[in-house]
């Protein structure tokens, strides 16, 4: 392998792997203290009638309609949730599955009613994303790192990706304090006077455009497995907020690496003729980690400790 | 009420009505709590701490509006501060005893950044009031009970509040913390400032207080403890079992 096969084939994908997933561990982290996981599991179900609604208006497997149709079934879809709460008096889990279950079947039934299937929008692409077709042919070496004509030929899903992850990083970091309360206590939190309702809407909202962003690029599966095992591995580990948030993204970032290099690069490097789904690769690594930070904490635990522990 | 001649009380309520779903909570309260410390006791599900969280506007009432001061919550809210019951939250999150009492500063902090040393110092001063300054560090999961329950005394002192509303501060707590914690608001009362504490021991309350609001849906009775805690009004309040509840009286009298 050559370092412009590398560039032209492998450093879109892994790229967008990486912002993807970080992405991802970033805002997973909220949904693990809040112990509301199953949103991201809901949202990245929920965006699937958008998108065919999208394609089917406009006729073109098009970037840009089809990400505001998810969007917008997004959106449908955390308003929906808060209203099934709110008026049926379900807990946020079984509002969220009521929720997501209608729109994916919804969405399917739009796959064959209005004949998407039969042109190139399949299911597989849906769940796994399409990691392995975005690729940069007009690198011709390191050279076009620094190149801006070509750097602008890099997929689309790039820079949406890279968009949305600094705008989320930014809207994270100027809401740090009344996140880290609005996950601890909610109540507390409009109690004092802090804007509980809005924050939670600003939260979710945030949890909508990065599955969006993240989906087209490594599908459903993967958004769902990012959206919870990073953070949730990290969460086993860590008794630190900075840690749990950072840490989430950190750790999701790296499993978009580590996980693309071992689907395909790797095994390319070592000889071997096989390549395997990235976003499968990625997503088993994802559940490997959170079992492996459940054994570390527990022989952690299990090691005595300087300080004594009052019950 | 503006000719009244007397400052206005820390929370008056006028015909409160709340409902969850179509099952009628609170009927109709209507209730002044004079200043000092103030219980409010009933049986389970008699509304008291559905009271605290309608008058804070957590949860919607479908009549009445509370008066803090005089004036609406929105234009108090700093004076006020709340105690949610220990069992609302999880102690497995990621945060120290001090991150948790910080928490209640952070309307007075811009919301990124490190927590400005002043209010830090703020903070540490009220764990420091409920004797937890040594343990400011470690993660609210690793304290026992009892200290869950001072850090959380310990937020709402740190919000410097006029008024505290307090639900159930000396839920499964020991002896000798239930003690330290009276202790605490006594000097809270001390200073000019009043407490509203949703309570379930009836022996403690005319040890402990000084108003109480016995309520059981309705307001059944109000008033300073010793005119209002009555047997007749606790059997009221309690439907029957006077027996039991008349020897309760009498060994919270003899304290």
């Amino acid at each position: 392998m050559t370092a412009v096969d590398f560039l032209r084939l492998d450093l879109p994908a892994m790229l967008a792997a990486i912002l993807a997933c970080g992405l991802c561990g970033l805002l997973g982290s909220f949904l693990v203290l809040r112990r509301d996981s199953l949103l991201g599991d809901a949202l990245s179900h929920a965006v699937l009638p958008g998108i065919i609604a999208g394609f089917a208006i406009t006729g073109a497997r098009a970037g840009l309609p089809m990400l505001l149709g998810a969007l917008a079934a997004a959106l449908a879809g955390v308003f929906l949730i808060s209203l099934v709460r709110r008026v049926a008096r379900l807990e946020s889990g079984a509002a969220a599955g009521a929720v997501f279950t209608s729109f994916f079947a919804l969405g399917l039934m739009l796959i064959e009613a209005t004949g998407a299937r039969s042109v190139d929008l399949d299911l597989d692409c849906v769940l796994f994303g399409q990691l392995e077709s975005l690729v940069w042919l007009e690198a011709q070496g390191f050279a076009s790192l620094l190149d801006p004509a070509a750097l602008a030929a890099l997929p689309r899903q790039i820079f949406l990706l890279a968009a949305v992850s600094i705008v989320l990083a930014g809207v994270v970091a100027l809401l740090w304090r009344p996140l880290h309360l609005l996950c601890f206590d909610p109540d507390y939190a409009a109690a004092i006077g802090l804007p509980a309702r809005g924050l939670e809407l600003a939260l979710n909202l945030m949890v909508a455009a990065a599955a969006v962003a993240a989906f087209e690029a490594v599908g459903s599966i993967l958004v769902v497995a990012m959206l919870v095992c990073p953070a949730a591995a990290i969460r086993l580990l860590t008794d630190s907020y900075r840690a749990q948030v950072l840490g989430g993204a950190a750790f999701g970032a790296a499993l978009g690496a580590v996980g693309y290099a071992l689907a395909g690069p790797l095994p390319a490097a070592f000889g071997q003729a096989f390549a395997l789904n990235a976003a499968g690769v990625i997503g088993t690594l994802g559940g490997f980690t959170v079992a492996g930070a459940m054994l570390l904490r527990q022989w952690r635990s299990a090691a005595p400790k300087p300080v004594a522990i009052s019950g | 009420m503006n000719q009244n001649p007397t400052p206005p009380a820390p929370l008056a309520i006028t015909h409160l009505t709340v409902a969850y779903g179509d099952k009628t909570v609170l009927w109709d309260i209507t209730w002044q709590a004079a200043p000092g410390l103030t219980a409010i006791v009933g049986p389970n599900g008699a509304g008291k701490s559905t009271l605290l969280r309608a008058a804070l506007g957590l949860i919607p009432s479908i009549a009445g509006e509370p008066r803090f001061f005089g004036r609406k919550l929105g234009e108090v809210r700093n004076r006020v501060g709340y105690l949610p019951q220990r069992a609302s939250v999880d102690w497995d999150f990621p945060a120290t005893a001090l991150d948790v009492v910080c928490m209640s500063r952070y309307p007075r902090m811009r919301w990124w950044g490190r927590v400005p040393k002043t209010e830090r110092d703020a903070a540490y001063a009220a764990l420091d009031q409920v004797g937890l300054a040594d343990l400011a560090d470690r993660q609210i999961g690793r304290l026992s009970g009892g200290q869950q329950q001072r850090v959380f005394l310990a937020r709402a002192l740190a919000q410097d509040a006029d008024l505290y509303l307090m639900d159930e501060p000396f839920a499964a707590v020991d002896a000798a913390t239930e003690q330290a914690i009276i202790a605490v608001l006594r000097r809270v009362v001390a200073t000019g400032r009043s407490v509203i504490a949703v309570h379930h021991d009836l022996s403690t309350v005319p040890s402990y207080f000084d108003q109480v609001l016995l309520l059981n849906g309705r307001a059944v009775a109000a008033g300073d403890v010793k005119s209002a805690f009555t047997p007749d009004a606790i059997a009221r309040a309690y439907g029957g079992r006077l027996n039991v509840l008349e020897q309760a009286v009498a060994e919270g009298g003899l304290r």
